[in-house]
Order: structure tokens, then C-alpha cells, then sequence
């Protein structure tokens, strides 16, 4: 398959992918994992921002077992693994629906430049520091 | 300047597909370059070639197919997206055991990367969805 | 660097427009699409919330407008009707496009 970066290397750009939706209702967010996942392999510089229903995803204790689809929600915490480690997510956004850091699942990354030191991959932001994360980007893809 | 665009929704329930056509159609006639257009989401139904729209309907697939050949777009679908819904070439129908494929003109069934390779490679890319 | 946002729902049924408004910066545009041309009325509250927003440009895809029977003197002042040439000039114009679906 074509999903071996080949004449792209040497470009590094700014990808942001925008997470917008609840997970389960719809596919967006279980094929917009699919696309950060492939992505992490062409080493560009990655971040995930969670914002309107998007957060719902981070949304810690997601049990899929009784409506018969895959709980995918267990990826995010992989994510570390593939170096996507900045996770933004909008504190007004989590607040609009009732929910705080501590309804969230804990994401962490091993800092390659710190010592190999566990660090959260969740941010939480402002609206206005998202806005200015969005402004700072190459490219942005939401779903 | 070079365009990537994506095509998150399939044809005819939602307006996406319709969109993106009319905005690459009108980047190409602009004389800019269109480096991949790719589909995914339901987007990658606009891919097969057994949908037979009235005969007073624009046909959305016939349309892309027309403007790929046109311009020589390269015109991609998502590889996993396609298998959950059922878009197949030959090689992948074969590889799958199916009787048979579906894939239209000027379309061809890869993987996600070159989604990110078009983020990389393109000036801009413009994204089409619900 | 500035950001062209597309909207394609209509601010009566979701936030989007909204959600929109709220993370662009001055400089930026948003171009309202498909169901998005609905925010364009004018004396509605996302009207209001648009005029509020002094260096934001505005846009709405004329075709989308037309097809939706919203003739210019329905809609809200200072807004920039445009094609789908006009479009890929705004996407052109800005260094990047965030589509709000």
C-alpha cells in the first residue's frame, strides 16, 4: 500500500486535526483517529484539539459492549506511543456540557527530550488559545 | 497554486459531494493545479460505478469520473473506508474473495496516507463533509 | 496568516456558526455554504452575532443563496456574495481553510 511516506520527506508541517463530534452516534471520530494514526508514521508535527462535542471522545468509562460496536476510546491513550502528544481540548467546551478534567481519561507521553519523564498529553486551553493554536497551523482537517 | 481536496460525505444525501465537484471544477478552470482529490467517510461511495440516478438528475459519480479524465485528477478512495462500505477494485474484490468489483472511471482505491502526503504536498486543502 | 472557515449547517439547528464566530481572529473569513447561507438572514441572532465581528470579512456562496430562494434584500449588510471562483480566491487569499462540518 501507498501509506509509506515517499516523496515527502523533508517536509515537516503543522497538522491539526479538529475533533468536533461525539464518538458512537456518528463514524467521524473513530476515522479521524484512523487518519492520525496513519499520519504519526510521515513525522509531521501533530495536534489533536477537542472542542464543541468533540470532547465527549476524551470522555473517560466508554462501555460500547450493548450497543455491539468496537470501543475505540482505549486508542487515545496509545496515542503517546505513536509521538501525537498534544492534545488540546477547549475548557469552555468541557464546561457548556457539564464535565471537568476529572471526566476525562488520563493520557500520557514519555518525553524523549526530558528523560523519558511521563507527561500529560491533554492540554486545556482557552477559546482564545485555541483560536490562536488553529491560526498557528499549515494545514487543519476536521471531520 | 496547488489544491488538495477532500470529500468526507457520499453522493446525493448530503450536498458535500456536489460542492467539491462545482469548487474543483472551478479551481481547475482557474488554471490551478489539483495535486489529489481524495475520498473518505461516505465520501468514498461517490466511487462506485452501479448508482443510476434518474435520467433529469445530475449524476454525481459520471461528473467526477468526466472532470478526472478532463484534467487527469488523481482521484483517490480510502482503502479502509471503502472495504466497511463496499467500494472495490479488481484487486481488492480478488483479494477479498467478492464476486465481484464496482470501482468507477478514473478512481482508484489506496490508503490514508496519501491524505496526509496531499496535507504535505498541496498549498491548500480544502475540506468537504457534514 | 489567516484562516478561511467554511460553515455548511444552518445556525438554526446547530452551533456551528457559532462555534465559528467564536474561534476566528481578526483577519480571517468565514464563507457561509450549502445549509450555512440560512445564517445569512438578516434580524436573526446569528445576524447580530456576525455584524458584532468588525474584522472578520463575510461571505456567502451566491448559488447556495439562490437555490435556497434568499434574494440580497433578505440578508444581512455586509456580507460579500461570491461563486465557487470567488471561493477558490478566498481559499487562495488565506493561507489555510478550516472547514466547520
Amino acid at each position: 500500500m501507498s501509506d509509506i511516506p515517499e516523496e515527502a520527506s523533508g517536509i515537516v508541517k503543522k497538522f491539526l486535526y479538529v475533533n468536533r463530534k461525539a464518538p458512537h452516534g456518528t463514524i467521524y471520530a473513530l476515522e479521524s483517529l484512523e487518519v492520525v494514526l496513519i499520519g504519526a508514521a510521515f513525522e509531521q508535527d501533530v495536534s489533536l484539539a477537542f472542542l464543541d462535542d468533540g470532547v465527549f471522545q476524551l470522555v473517560k468509562g466508554q462501555d460500547t459492549a450493548d450497543i455491539g460496536v468496537k470501543n475505540f476510546s482505549p486508542t487515545y491513550r496509545a496515542l503517546g506511543d505513536f509521538e501525537v502528544t498534544k492534545l488540546y481540548v477547549e475548557k469552555e467546551s468541557l464546561a457548556e456540557r457539564g464535565l471537568s478534567k476529572d471526566d476525562l481519561m488520563e493520557i500520557m507521553y514519555e518525553d524523549e527530550d526530558d528523560d523519558w519523564e511521563e507527561k500529560p498529553s491533554i492540554k486545556l486551553v482557552n477559546r482564545t488559545e485555541l483560536a490562536a493554536v488553529m491560526a498557528g497551523q499549515d494545514v487543519i482537517l476536521s471531520f | 497554486m496547488k489544491f488538495g481536496i477532500v470529500v468526507n460525505e457520499g453522493p446525493y444525501t448530503h450536498q458535500a459531494a456536489d460542492t467539491a465537484y462545482q469548487f474543483t471544477k472551478a479551481v481547475l478552470e482557474k488554471g490551478h493545479e489539483v495535486y489529489r482529490v481524495f475520498f473518505y467517510h461516505d465520501g468514498v461511495n461517490v466511487g462506485t460505478r452501479m448508482t443510476v440516478p434518474p435520467q433529469d438528475e445530475r449524476h454525481i459519480q459520471r461528473n467526477w469520473s468526466e472532470l478526472g479524465e478532463k484534467y487527469k485528477l488523481d482521484m483517490v478512495v480510502c482503502i479502509a473506508a471503502a472495504q466497511r462500505r463496499g467500494i472495490m477494485d479488481e484487486n481488492e474484490a480478488k483479494r477479498q474473495g467478492l464476486d465481484g468489483d464496482n470501482i468507477a472511471p478514473g478512481f482508484r482505491i489506496s490508503g490514508l496516507g496519501q491524505l496526509i502526503e496531499a496535507g504535505i504536498q498541496a498549498d491548500r486543502l480544502v475540506t468537504f463533509g457534514d | 496568516m489567516s484562516i478561511l472557515h467554511t460553515v455548511n449547517k444552518s445556525p438554526f439547528e446547530k452551533q456551528t456558526l457559532n462555534s465559528c464566530i467564536a474561534h476566528a481572529l481578526d483577519g480571517d473569513a468565514i464563507l457561509m455554504v450549502e445549509d450555512g447561507v440560512y445564517g445569512a438572514i438578516d434580524g436573526t441572532a446569528a445576524a447580530t452575532q456576525l455584524a458584532a465581528n468588525k474584522n472578520i470579512s463575510i461571505y456567502a456562496l451566491g448559488p447556495d443563496l439562490n437555490a435556497r430562494g434568499l434574494g440580497e434584500a433578505k440578508l444581512v449588510s455586509g456580507l460579500t456574495i461570491v461563486d465557487y471562483n470567488g471561493f477558490v480566491d478566498l481559499a487562495v487569499e488565506h493561507d489555510k481553510t478550516q472547514s466547520w462540518l
